[in-house]
């Protein structure tokens, strides 16, 4: 990185006056940077074919994207330094605060406030229907269908996932130590699998045949068993196909589960364990009374990460199904009411609701946040 | 009952139950891997798991690294994952750097708003953000930037959490006594704070990098077709039954190792720098 030779040039004595050299540079500083960027990029979009080959544009981007980020806070931090010291010490922080700070508010604030105001527009949101959309989604079939697949997914996903993260954490500690290195990773891999290769992964398995034979390892063992094969992915009774899509979420994030869990573990202390054991606890009581109650936080953190995923549970459904059979869930009804239907409208009234689901989440992340600082 | 080496007697549940699950967590992956390594036909009509029978071939891979799409597509992905990790870490680890170590007004309440905003969903974000960054508005939906701005964007909430979390369990004299020597914020934040950050840096990393590496959302709806990256390619394959479907498995397998690869080096850093500061409760 070229941090020791951004800050060598910065380390110069500084003057408590105004520094009129240091914020001539860092604001022309940052105006260039900005425009050469904007101008570069603009550049790859529209004349790909000036720079060769892809190659070129792709390294030309990284470099750019990456060193672009590092130079501005240089240029910042020398336009604020050479303010005089009182504002430079107290505009600082802000300085600091301010790029990433107006990302969440771009990219997260703002839009809340505008689907909000475009959820009481109509279809391409250039006139105000008051709660027409609202009125809609209530009276559709299909939105009921998905907030009931959405609450499905919200009682099932999240506690299995914990539940076999903690039995996994627990059952590889009482492996040796190299054993316990093996069963976690191998637990761990899907992790790094995205929604769409874990559906093309569990697509494989659950595949159905026309016909005799059969290539899909469930419907193979299935027939073993000496059953007949079937279409696993359209059966909605009892909602076979939403579970079974969840068991690829499960299968996903217990990895994730298994590994915060299993380090909250370890941190218990052996003589909690050794004293229930003295007095004559069993395994079973000794897990139930004294580790479970001392890991209570890790596993409410990791229950709650798992929870605002399932909320916005999409990739796997609209792959695998894209609503069909039953299998609608909120995020992908959205995404057919904005792109498939175009009813802009619709689609911003779904969020609403969605904004609504995760407020209590929200409410109880506050709160155990501040509870987290006043134990600081 | 037998002893294991460290003294501790052995389960023969606990060794039942994990080959079992591993068993399971490994099985559906290697159908894939096998899968790819086979024709089109010999896929159709044989199971996985008849490794004996023909139609084995290199074939898929050979497509995926040379045909014109997927290689491209590869490349995309990369250009579109390095920057959308490395960028927000930074603009996080100077606003973390603030939060933990200076003083200002308004920091309590924008840091709970930073701790709210963590949870809502990024569906907000689509219909405001291509009215924003289309045609209509800058005009750079389509090209890596926008994608990597709203990756930026979108991973902050939790940088920015994460790294203050860490920062503050640094010791605080060390900062004091930099102070003293007469550094500027700009060089202890460089010099020091950022090489004392390391496993906190390299935790948030791996997730952002797993997250922007198998988005599937943004990548479709962000970018141009000529820029899309390799999991919007296999989407498309996996909805179609029609040519290329032998690519998909193996698109699917190579999709999968460089995140591996990432993640397995970097992992010794990850349970460290994303449990510390968090208060056990």
């Amino acid at each position: 990185m070229t941090a020791g030779e951004m800050t060598t040039e910065v380390a110069t004595t500084r003057s408590s006056g105004l520094d009129w050299k240091k914020l001539l540079i860092g604001a022309v500083g940052m105006w260039l940077l900005g425009w050469g960027l904007a101008n570069l990029f603009l550049s790859f979009g529209y004349y790909p074919d000036k720079y060769g080959s892809k190659v070129v544009i792709a390294l030309l981007a990284l470099v750019a994207g990456v060193g672009g980020a590092a130079i501005l806070f240089f240029f910042l931090n020398m336009f604020v330094e050479g303010l005089p010291d009182r504002i430079s010490a107290k505009l600082m922080p802000y300085a600091y605060v301010l790029p990433g700070v107006g990302l969440i508010g771009l990219m997260l604030l703002y839009p809340v406030l505008q689907t909000i105001n475009y959820s009481f527009a109509n279809e391409d949101s250039s006139k105000y229907v008051g709660f027409q959309n609202y009125r809609e989604i209530f009276k559709d079939d299909e939105f009921w269908q998905s907030i009931l697949n959405n609450v499905l997914w919200l009682l099932v996903v999240p506690a299995v996932t914990v539940a076999i993260g903690v039995v996994v954490a627990v059952l590889a500690d009482k492996l040796s130590t190299q054993g316990e290195k093996v069963a976690k990773s191998t637990i761990f891999v899907p992790m790094a699998v995205s929604f769409v290769g874990a559906s093309a992964i569990w697509g494989l398995v659950y595949h159905y045949d026309i016909g005799e034979k059969q290539t899909g390892l469930l419907n193979r063992i299935w027939t073993g068993l000496g059953g007949k094969a079937e279409a696993w992915l359209s059966i909605s009774d009892f909602r076979l196909n939403s579970f079974l899509m969840m068991v690829i979420l499960i299968w996903l994030q217990a990895g994730f589960a298994m590994i915060l869990l299993s380090s909250a573990i370890k941190g218990v202390p052996e003589e909690t364990i050794e004293a229930a054991r003295i007095d004559g606890a069993s395994e079973l009581q000794i897990f139930w009374r004294v580790v479970i109650p001392q890991i209570k936080g890790t596993i409410i953190t990791v229950f709650i990460t798992v929870l605002i995923l399932v909320l916005k549970v999409f990739d796997i459904v609209y792959v695998l199904k894209n609503g069909l059979d039953k299998t609608n869930v909120i995020a992908n009804l959205f995404f057919q009411e904005l792109f498939a239907n175009d009813q802009a409208g619709r689609a911003s009234a779904i969020v609403v609701i969605l904004l609504l689901a995760v407020t209590p989440v929200l409410w109880y992340q506050v709160r155990h946040f501040r509870e987290e600082e006043a134990n600081r | 009952m037998s002893v294991m080496a460290d003294g501790r007697r052995r389960s023969p549940f606990a060794i039942v139950v994990m080959v079992l699950l591993c068993l399971l967590w490994t099985i559906p992956t290697l159908g894939l891997l096998v899968t790819s390594f086979r024709t089109r036909d010999a896929a159709a009509t044989h199971g996985w798991w008849e490794i004996f029978s023909s139609g084995w071939t290199l074939d898929n891979y050979d497509k995926v690294f040379n045909g014109n799409e997927m290689g491209t597509s590869f490349l995309n992905t990369v250009v579109v994952a390095v920057p959308a990790t490395i960028i927000p870490i930074m603009f996080a680890a100077f606003a973390a750097y603030a939060f933990t170590f200076m003083d200002f007004r308004g920091k309590d309440l924008i840091f709970v708003a930073i701790v709210a905003v963590m949870v809502v969903p990024i569906q907000v974000a689509f219909q405001p953000m291509l009215d924003l960054l289309g045609p209509r508005g800058l005009g750079i939906s389509g090209q890596y930037i926008a994608v990597w701005l709203l990756h930026t964007g979108f991973g902050m909430p939790l940088a920015i959490y994460t790294l203050r979390n860490y920062m503050s369990t640094l010791p605080r004299t060390v900062i004091e006594s930099a102070k003293i020597d007469g550094a500027t914020h700009f060089q202890t934040f460089w010099r020091l704070i950022v090489p004392m950050s390391v496993p906190a840096l390299a935790a948030f990393a791996i997730l952002q990098f797993l997250w922007v590496w198998n988005d599937l959302l943004i990548a479709k709806l962000f970018l141009s077709p000529g820029n899309s990256t390799v999991i919007v390619k296999l989407q498309g394959l996996l909805g179609s039954q029609g040519q290329g479907q032998e690519l998909l498995t193996a698109g699917a397998f190579i999709s999968m190792v460089i995140p591996m690869i990432v993640f397995f080096t970097l992992q010794r850093f990850f349970v460290r720098g994303l449990t510390a500061g968090a208060v056990k409760g």
